[in-house]
Parts: structure tokens; C-alpha cells; sequence
């Protein structure tokens, strides 16, 4: 089954560009293991890199840059940096590479907390500006109605949901911004497992911020 | 390969083609130097495509042609890591050591899935998200199981990838300029396109519309050719 909502062209040209931050190229890289489509897109995003590369101005290299390189060219490769450790695919078969690589031990093994119905579990913590969690909501569960400060990217893994904008199923993309206010309903029969981004305004620090910060953090 | 020709030739062909190769003198082809490890890339006037060159990188671990490759890419390489917010001295580093990845990695190029310069960016770019931004980035495992594979076989795209980059060249330059502009600007500036919408003081809407606009243009143009 192919996924029916895409990430948007814009967000496709900037993974191509290499010009994301981690969470949300997470989210477009999981999303093109599950969508032929977007890969194909993205390789001809790529081309159209190097077609961009090919027509800027050169820059001159050093003088010595040339001789230094052939000179290079015999040495050995250097030492591939160990890969981090990849959990296989077994550990659950739903969840694709790459985000199956930020899962560490496993989904079951990450630190969830549940809340009516919704089971949240963050990753990525250590990237600023960003909430970046796995989310399993229960069959059926209507989530509360909600906009967004920011904009917010969800990935389906696993069964479905539907709101306002359409019933999104594994593979989907849903966005949604600021001008979003929505109620997603979780399908019933399998509970809703999803991939949830949302760039959320930096937290404020320092004693006003500190004060002020549980105002702001909804 | 000479031993596989002299036995498809059937003898009375090969017996006329003996006769012949000992009285005159054949001109020198560039196939048979080729077979003889040598090219003719280094010479000027040599015209051969990026791909003919990195193939020869590739098979022949061929230095000429190498360097041309470095030639051609290695200025543009170290223009695009300058236009990333790298200083000179890095770019010039970091240029080399790109160029330096093409030649080790040269057996994973497949001409019939990118152009050279497709290759060459891909390997800028990720090396730019490791040193410049520090980060990792995110990308498939066509060899997971959980991949949804492609439901058609890839084998029957007809398009080679260098007319591909051909025709989105062309594309290109006939994007009204702010289209192309922008193209750019998403490219070449490590920036969100909400930073880019601040700087062109345009509202973000306008700058995802416009970038589809030229999405479209180069999507039919592609499409048009296949």
C-alpha cells in the first residue's frame, strides 16, 4: 500500500539540500522508506543539486591542491567511524530504518508516558527548538482539540487517524501550523502509532524564564 | 578481452584481417589504447563526459581522468562549501578531501542511477552536514526489509541520468529568474525556508509556492522527455 499524503515540495528540496534539522529530515527520510514516490522525487531533487553545483562560479583552488590530492590518492582509507548500533529489523518490523536506529533498545524499551488514552515517548531531546516523539494512541481516542505554535509534521507507523484534513494511514504525512486547530480521532481496530515533530518555540531560561515557562508550555 | 574477439572472429575473417593488419599500418583507436590502459583524457581537445571519465576512474582507477573530474569539480565543491558559511581555509580542505572520497568511492558510482554531479553533490552535502553542522542525517537502508520497494523494476526507465541533468539544465535556465533564484537560495544557504521568507522580506507562503512553481516547471520538463 502506498501512502496518499506527502510531505510537501518544500520539505523534499530541503532534505534534498541537506538544509534540515534532524527531527524533521527524520521524518521525510522514515517517510521515503515507506513511499517510492518521494524517493523518486528526492533522487530527482538530487540531480537538480548537482545541476545547481555544476552552474555555480568556480573558486579557485590553492595552487598546491592538485599535487596534494594525487598525492593522497594511495594512502589507505582511512577507518570507517563504527556505525551506531543498528537495532534489527525484527525488534519491530512496523518501525523502518533510519528511525528504527533512534529507538535504541527497542519501542517497548523506551520511556513512555500515558496520559488518557495517549502514550508519548521523546527522542532526539538533545536537538534545541524541537519536540520530537513517538506517539501511540489507543483505538478509537479522540484527541483533545489543539492548535499549534509552531508547525507540527506526524508520521503514521501504524494504524490510522482522521481529522479535518483527511484519514491518514502508515507512510502518511500529516502538517499542520498555527492555523491548524484539529481533532485527530485514532481508527479503531489497531491503536495509532506515530512519528510526531513539532518545532516548538525555545524554551526560555533564566528566573523570568523559568517562571514564565509553565505558561508557555502547554 | 583480445583473446574473446580472436575467437568470435570466424577464420576466414580473422585470416583477412591478419593479412591485412601486416601490411598496413592501422590507425591507433582510442579503444584499443584504452585496452592498453592508456586514454587519451589528459590530452586537450579530448572531449569525454563526466561519466566516461569517472567510469575510467572506476574500472582502470585511470589518474587522467581523474584529474580532470578534480578540475572540473573540486573549484565548484569549494564555491558551494563557501556559499554553506565555510571559511576559505576549510572549504579548500574539505574540497580536497570530497574530491579525494569521489576516488576511493569511485566503484559505487552507477551511471545508469546518477550523473557525476548528482554523486559529487551528495558526497558535498553530506560532508558539509558532518563538519559544518555536526549532525547526523537521517537516510534509507535500501537493504532494510521494512523498505516498501518500488513497484515497478527501475530497469525499465529508459532516461539515462546524464540526459536527465541535461534537460533539467535546460529547465532550469528558463525558470523566471526569482524561481530560480530561490532554487538556489534553498540549495546554497544552510537556511529553513522560513529564515529565507525573513531575508527576502516575503511572507513563508510565498516562498513554498514559488518553490513549487519551479518544482512543477521541472517535473514537466523531466516528464516530457520520458
Amino acid at each position: 500500500m502506498m501512502p496518499e499524503h506527502h510531505p510537501g515540495d518544500d520539505l523534499l528540496i530541503a532534505y534534498a539540500a541537506g538544509s534540515q534539522d534532524e527531527p524533521v529530515a527524520l521524518v521525510v527520510a522514515t517517510h521515503l522508506a515507506l513511499c517510492p514516490r518521494c524517493r523518486n522525487e528526492v533522487e530527482r531533487l538530487e540531480d537538480l543539486g548537482g545541476v545547481l553545483l555544476e552552474e555555480l562560479e568556480a573558486e579557485a583552488l590553492g595552487e598546491d591542491s592538485l599535487e596534494c590530492v594525487l598525492g593522497r590518492l594511495d594512502e589507505a582509507a582511512p577507518e570507517a567511524p563504527e556505525p551506531p548500533a543498528r537495532v534489527p529489523a525484527s525488534v519491530d518490523p512496523r518501525v523502518p530504518r533510519p528511525l528504527r536506529d533512534y529507538l535504541g533498545a527497542g519501542l517497548e524499551k523506551l520511556d513512555w508516558t500515558s496520559y488518557r488514552g495517549l502514550d508519548k515517548a521523546e527522542l532526539l531531546q538533545e536537538v534545541p527548538g524541537f519536540r520530537t516523539r513517538l506517539m501511540r494512541i489507543k483505538s478509537g481516542t479522540a484527541m483533545p482539540a489543539h492548535t499549534h505554535e509552531g508547525t507540527e509534521l506526524t508520521l503514521v507507523l501504524a494504524g490510522g487517524f482522521s481529522d479535518e484534513h483527511g484519514h491518514f494511514l502508515r507512510g502518511d504525512v500529516a502538517e499542520a501550523d498555527a492555523a491548524t486547530d484539529h481533532r485527530p480521532v485514532a481508527d479503531p481496530g489497531e491503536d495509532c502509532l506515530c512519528l510526531a515533530v513539532t518545532d516548538a518555540p525555545l524554551r526560555l531560561t533564566g528566573p523570568f524564564g523559568r517562571l514564565l515557562n509553565p505558561f508557555l508550555r502547554i | 578481452m583480445l583473446n574473446a574477439l580472436a575467437i568470435d572472429i570466424r577464420p576466414p575473417l580473422a585470416a583477412v584481417v591478419a593479412a591485412k593488419s601486416a601490411l598496413v599500418v592501422w590507425p591507433v583507436l582510442p579503444l584499443e589504447r584504452a585496452m592498453r590502459g592508456e586514454t587519451t583524457f589528459g590530452e586537450p581537445g579530448a572531449e569525454a563526459s563526466a561519466e566516461e571519465l569517472m567510469t575510467a576512474v572506476a574500472q582502470r582507477r585511470d589518474r587522467k581522468a581523474f584529474v580532470r573530474l578534480f578540475e572540473t569539480f573540486g573549484p565548484r565543491v569549494k564555491a558551494y562549501l563557501i556559499r554553506q558559511g565555510a571559511d576559505r581555509a576549510s572549504a579548500e580542505d574539505l574540497a580536497q578531501d570530497v574530491m579525494l572520497t569521489v576516488w576511493r568511492r569511485a566503484a559505487q558510482f552507477d551511471r545508469s542511477k546518477a550523473a557525476v554531479s548528482t554523486w559529487v553533490f551528495t558526497i558535498a552535502r553530506n560532508r558539509r552536514i558532518d563538519t559544518l553542522r555536526r549532525a547526523r542525517r537521517p537516510e534509507i537502508d535500501p537493504e532494510d526489509p521494512a523498505l516498501v520497494p518500488e513497484p515497478d523494476d527501475p530497469a525499465d526507465r529508459v532516461v539515462e541520468a546524464a540526459q536527465r541533468s541535461k534537460c533539467l539544465h535546460a529547465a532550469v535556465a528558463a525558470l523566471p529568474e526569482e524561481q530560480a533564484r530561490l532554487l538556489r537560495l534553498a540549495y546554497f544557504e544552510d537556511k529553513s525556508h522560513s529564515v529565507i521568507a525573513e531575508e527576502l522580506a516575503l511572507p513563508l507562503g510565498t516562498v513554498k509556492s514559488r518553490l513549487r512553481l519551479a518544482m512543477g516547471k521541472l517535473r514537466t520538463a523531466l516528464e516530457t522527455m520520458e
